[in-house]
């Protein structure tokens, strides 16, 4: 019995300018199979459409890097189990001043509010927590959707 | 990720990190230094002045790979964060949890004796 091939990355980018004076939107949908081996370049996908002409300074074109990094390792190792048959969506949209990203996995999803990072110095020695804690800590807003298996990060330009 | 492992004149076992650290390879490190604990090398130093990212399962590997260092009488730096790396410590509290120098020499010169 051979393992399925992984699915290949399924990208669709949508640009258009809405009136008012938020100005050009930039949408994007991207399918990516549960494989951690797809993280980086994922990643780089959405900061090449999304951070486009300086949209961001250098410090939170980082900070963003490592909220959609660590979005992706969760929904493909914590919500899909890397489970190849399953696959993670990603979708962007950058409307004048804001960033949204939200990124959705197949699991059955988890609650948010027993997830604790361990920032206490009695926890520290926890080698597992600190990504959503991470996430939290860099983007403006995060919010989860009912299920559990999908969150929404919000990063504003200052 | 790649990683390159010297042993230090003074006896210091020295991995540099090249490129990231990440879910996708955090058990290479862990397996390198667990091997080299089995080998009966007890002074680590983890040196980052070639690496771009750490996620949080590196961050993770890290904590876990101190844990075993500590667990053995042995002992872990860290060296050339790079000032992006360096907040991501600040920010989950671990640059409390592990002895962080500017660069592997003064890393290796931290040892005692």
């Amino acid at each position: 019995m051979t393992a399925p091939l992984p699915a290949s990355l399924q990208l669709c980018v949508r640009r258009r300018r809405i009136p008012g004076p938020s100005g050009a939107t930039v949408e994007l949908s991207l399918r990516v199979p549960s494989d951690v081996a797809c993280i980086e370049e994922v990643v780089d996908l959405l900061m090449r459409h999304c951070c486009t002409d300086g949209w961001l300074c250098r410090k939170l074109r980082f900070n963003l890097r490592v909220a959609l990094a660590e979005a992706l390792a969760n929904a493909i190792v914590a919500g899909n189990l890397e489970d190849r048959s399953k696959s993670v969506l990603v979708q962007a949209q950058v409307c004048g001043d804001h960033l949204r990203v939200e990124v959705t996995d197949e699991g059955t999803g988890f609650d948010p509010a027993r997830i604790s990072a361990p920032i206490l110095p009695e926890e520290l020695d926890r080698d597992c927590g600190r990504g959503l804690f991470l996430i939290r800590s860099l983007v403006d807003d995060v919010r989860f959707n009912d299920r559990g298996n999908s969150i929404c990060m919000t990063l504003r330009r200052p | 990720m790649a990683f390159t492992a010297t042993k230090d004149a003074s006896g210091v076992y020295v991995v540099r990190v090249e490129g990231q650290l990440i879910v996708g390879n955090r058990q290479e490190l862990k397996t390198a230094v667990s091997e080299a604990l089995d080998h009966g090398e007890r002074r680590f130093v983890i040196d980052f002045s070639r690496t771009g990212y750490i996620d949080s399962s590196g961050l993770g590997a890290l904590v876990s790979i101190s844990k075993k260092v500590r667990e053995q009488d042995g002992e872990l730096r860290l060296s050339g964060l790079n000032e992006d790396l360096r907040s991501l410590f600040e920010l989950t509290k671990l640059d409390t949890l592990f002895a962080i120098s500017d660069t592997a020499e003064r890393a290796v010169a931290g040892f005692a004796g």
